[in-house]
């Protein structure tokens, strides 16, 4: 490669990084919520499916993405619902329950996908990106960070709010006491309960929303198991980024500079590697980073535990 | 005084299933005195006083408050009445810092937090006021036990209160600092506040105290003004006999060195260095105290030496073998009992049973496991025969051990460290939350073990303790030891001096036995 190749191929490999890294972003930030308030939620996989499917169900009947995504992060907080209802109300174990929901989400999906829309063969309008005057135009930079979609643009949006909601409002402040004192938070005169239902709802409305971006954003279709893995790669990036919004996005950033990178260099003829190795990247790099980054120490100290008051 | 009571608790009943908590307890409280409340391990304190601030919701009975009849359904109502507890088991979160631990739950659950300057400044007034030394951006988790003592006791003054009550406020704390809050509560009480405080030190229950109620069995079984009573009347009350803290002790007779440290170094768990090149030994048949003022070192060292903290270099050598860096596992299976500082961090496991937790280190050896199997009616057979001879007041084996009373855990841990016949024990803060009844039996225990021959390490900030039942007290300062003295009250000044790094020139050098 010359150098006015490697900056072309730089570009475009920036460029698909933030693209693909988008689904993450949503789905990390929405588990950094529940995570803080002390509930783990394997179930992001299938949540995101969900979310995935009903976004593009919701445009394929009317047309309109913003309806989709809509209905994306509507599905995502249905299925939160049931996930919330059991762990919480219940009591059952998170683990079995997100467990349970991973499977419901993957056959549901699968299901009414075979049924409904697949002999149609159809695909939908995606959102496409918007060109911003100037900027749009700049060479190298252009490509890498201003020709994306809105979706792709809002996860900035998203981090930012997030971060301000979880360390600038009361809410964020008894969501993250929740997570590592509950009692303290029942003491204090809140509703326990109450609040790991909100945080359930926001991580799972982001997840619905990075499922839909699939759909709505990226590819035109549904397509059994789209998520391929990122609800459990988002679980990963949370650890990794010590269960900080901020941290979420650039974590996921990395992990979508590996996507990127493996389906870039599929692409180059000169690259002997076999494609399947290439294709494992994302996730050998998620169990190389588990294993390195021992994120114990940050975590919420009651992540996984139901709460009983005595 | 006023002539109507400040509160008035009027013939209160709680059961827990099967377990009586109160039994019909009466008790009055005048505005503006400092009450004590004394009474064995579960005998009904914390209880009560968790009814007063709507923790717990009595079953029968009455609260008056001020002249009005008062039922809290939970802790937001009392505070709103202006009563204020520190409970035996902080309710800090630690992620959070002071004055956002301050703020939780106050306000519209989705306003935005704008006003923490004025927070600050309200905490800081209130800290300069009572001296109480509390930075209001400080994290909970970095704080000593004492500070997060102090900055529960400012939360209520920050939410306003006329009612303070502290369940054993000082168990936990130096005598330092202990000094420090008796001060304090008398100023507040100067600021016509009125306090309710738990304890099982008679010395400090006579100094600071205006009166003081006994319980027994879940009852209020006397009260007392306290120029009425002595130290050893409220003892006779307490346990119904005479509690003499002499103690008959042998001539010392050291045997064979059981455990030796050579050169210990090691860092603290915020990495900073704790233990900086400790020697010492301990022979069979003596019981050797660790004194010092805590923060220095004590608790790693403990910990380092049970296996609980990595040790960066020296060794510890327990009956002739090399221990250092081995698995906590590994050295208990060595004759080694360790009664830890924090029962509820390395002692116990409060969601399991009186019977899971005393085999916790035994469950897979005879007569516990048979065959892979546990031996339910062996488990059962022995920690019944300990919660006799303890005397643990509990419902039965099978109960949840975090649903006893503190001082309860704390003596179930004793016994089973005991039952396990250890070569060394490693004791850190013997009798932390247990009445004076038990810590007589409990040191009487202690010099029984001395007797048959077993090397015990006493660490501890309460010098009484100290001077009952060693043969030798070492001084720790800075992670150092820097002498060592015999247990003679005669040398408590000397001692003192120790403890705060005071070296006198022409006497003892720092002590490196072995
Ligand atoms: N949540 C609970 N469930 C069952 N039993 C309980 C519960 N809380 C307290 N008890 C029981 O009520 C009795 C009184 O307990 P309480 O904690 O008031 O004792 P205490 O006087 O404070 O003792 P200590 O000096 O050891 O702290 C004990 O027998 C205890 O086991
Ligand atoms: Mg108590």
């Amino acid at each position: 490669m010359d150098d006015m190749m490697f900056f072309t191929f730089l570009a475009a490999l920036m460029g698909a990084a933030w693209r693909l890294a988008t689904p993450l972003i949503f789905a990390s930030i929405g588990a950094v919520f529940s995570e803080r308030a002390g509930v783990l939620n394997i179930g992001l996989e299938g949540t995101m499916l969900v979310g995935a499917f009903c976004g593009f169900a919701a445009a394929f009947a009317t047309g309109s993405i913003p309806l989709g995504l809509l209905a994306g992060v509507g599905g995502g907080m249905l299925f939160g619902l049931v996930f919330a209802f059991f762990t919480i109300t219940i009591k059952a174990d998170q683990i079995v329950v997100g467990a349970a929901l991973n499977l419901l989400g993957m056959g549901l999906t699968a299901f009414l996908f075979r049924t409904y829309y697949v002999s149609t063969g159809k695909g939908i309008e995606i959102a496409q990106p918007v060109h911003i005057p100037w900027l749009s135009d700049l060479p190298f930079l252009g490509e890498a960070f201003f020709r994306q979609n809105l979706i792709v643009y809002s996860t900035i949006l998203t981090a930012i709010l997030a971060t301000l909601v979880l360390y600038r409002t009361a809410f964020g402040l008894t969501l993250r006491a929740v997570g590592e004192h509950p009692k303290a938070v029942d003491v204090a005169g809140r509703n326990v309960a109450t609040y790991r239902y909100a945080a359930v709802m926001v991580g799972t409305g982001l997840a619905g929303l990075g499922g839909a971006f699939l759909t709505l954003g990226h590819s035109n279709q549904f397509v059994e198991g789209i998520t391929s893995g990122r609800g459990f790669i988002a679980l990963a990036v949370v650890v990794f980024a010590r269960w900080s919004p901020i941290g979420a996005f650039f974590v996921s950033l990395l992990f979508g500079l590996f996507y990127a990178l493996q389906l870039m260099l599929q692409a180059q003829a000169s690259v002997v590697v076999p494609y399947q190795v290439l294709q494992a990247l994302p996730y050998i790099m998620t169990i190389i980073t588990l294993v390195f980054v021992r994120g114990k120490g940050a975590a919420p100290s009651k992540l996984g535990q139901p709460y009983e008051m005595r | 005084m006023s002539s109507r009571p400040f509160l008035r608790i009027d013939n209160i009943h709680k059961r827990f299933g099967p377990i009586i908590a109160s039994d019909g307890v009466s008790l009055q409280i005048d505005e503006g005195e400092i009450h004590a409340l004394l009474g064995e391990n579960g005998a009904g304190k914390s209880v009560l006083m968790s009814m007063i601030c709507g923790m717990v919701r009595p079953d029968e009975g009455e609260i008056v408050y001020k002249g009005v009849p008062v039922r809290f359904n939970s802790p937001r109502e009392a505070i709103r009445q202006r009563i204020g507890m520190v409970h035996q088991h902080f309710m800090l979160v630690p992620n959070l810092t002071v004055a956002e631990n301050y703020i939780l739950g106050r306000g519209s659950a989705f306003r935005v937090i704008n006003d923490i300057d004025k927070v600050h400044a309200k905490i800081r007034e209130l800290s300069d006021r009572y001296a109480l030394d509390v930075r209001p951006d400080a994290l909970i988790e970095d704080l000593s036990v004492g500070e997060q003592q102090r900055v529960e006791i400012l939360k209520a003054l920050f939410n306003g209160i006329d009612l303070l009550i502290l369940d054993e406020p000082t168990a936990v704390l130096t005598p330092q600092e202990t000094d420090r809050l008796l001060t304090l509560m008398r100023d507040l009480v100067a600021d016509g506040k009125t306090v309710v405080f738990i304890s099982h030190k008679l010395d400090e229950v006579m100094r600071v105290s205006d009166r003081i109620s006994v319980m027994r069995d879940g009852r209020v079984v006397n009260t007392v003004s306290v120029d009425h009573t002595d130290a050893r009347g409220l003892a006779r009350m307490m346990v119904g006999r005479d509690v003499g803290m002499e103690l008959v002790r042998s001539a010392a007779a050291p045997g064979r060195l059981v455990l030796s440290v050579e050169n210990l170094i090691c860092r603290s768990e915020t990495g900073l260095p704790a233990v900086r090149g400790i020697s010492l030994g301990v022979h069979a048949g003596e019981i050797v105290g660790v004194a010092g003022v805590s923060g220095n070192g004590q608790s790693e060292l403990a910990l380092a030496l049970s296996g609980l903290l990595p040790v960066d270099s020296g060794r510890v050598v327990l009956n002739g073998k090399d221990i250092t860096g081995l698995a906590p596992a590994r050295i208990n299976a060595h004759g080694f009992s360790h009664i830890p500082e924090d029962r509820h961090k390395h002692g116990i496991v409060q969601s399991l049973s009186l019977s899971e937790n005393t085999i916790l280190q035994r469950y897979d050896q005879p007569p516990f496991a048979a065959r892979g199997m546990l031996s339910r009616r062996a488990i059962g057979t022995h920690t019944r025969d300990l919660i006799k001879r303890f005397r643990i007041k509990c419902h039965n084996e099978n109960q949840r051990i975090g649903d006893l009373s503190g001082g309860n855990q704390q003596k179930l841990v004793v016994a089973r460290e005991l039952a396990r016949n250890p070569d060394f024990i490693l004791v850190n803060q013997l009798a932390r939350g247990i009445d004076i009844g038990a810590m007589e039996f409990v040191m009487e225990e202690m010099l029984k073990q001395r007797e048959s021959g077993k090397a015990i390490l006493l660490i501890s900030t309460e010098l009484e303790e100290l001077f009952a039942i060693c043969d030798r007290i070492l001084v720790m300062f800075h992670g150092e030891i820097l002498g060592e003295l015999p247990p003679d009250r005669a040398r408590l000044e000397e001692l003192g001096l120790l403890m705060a790094g005071k070296t006198a020139d022409h006497s003892e050098q720092p002590t490196l036995a072995g």
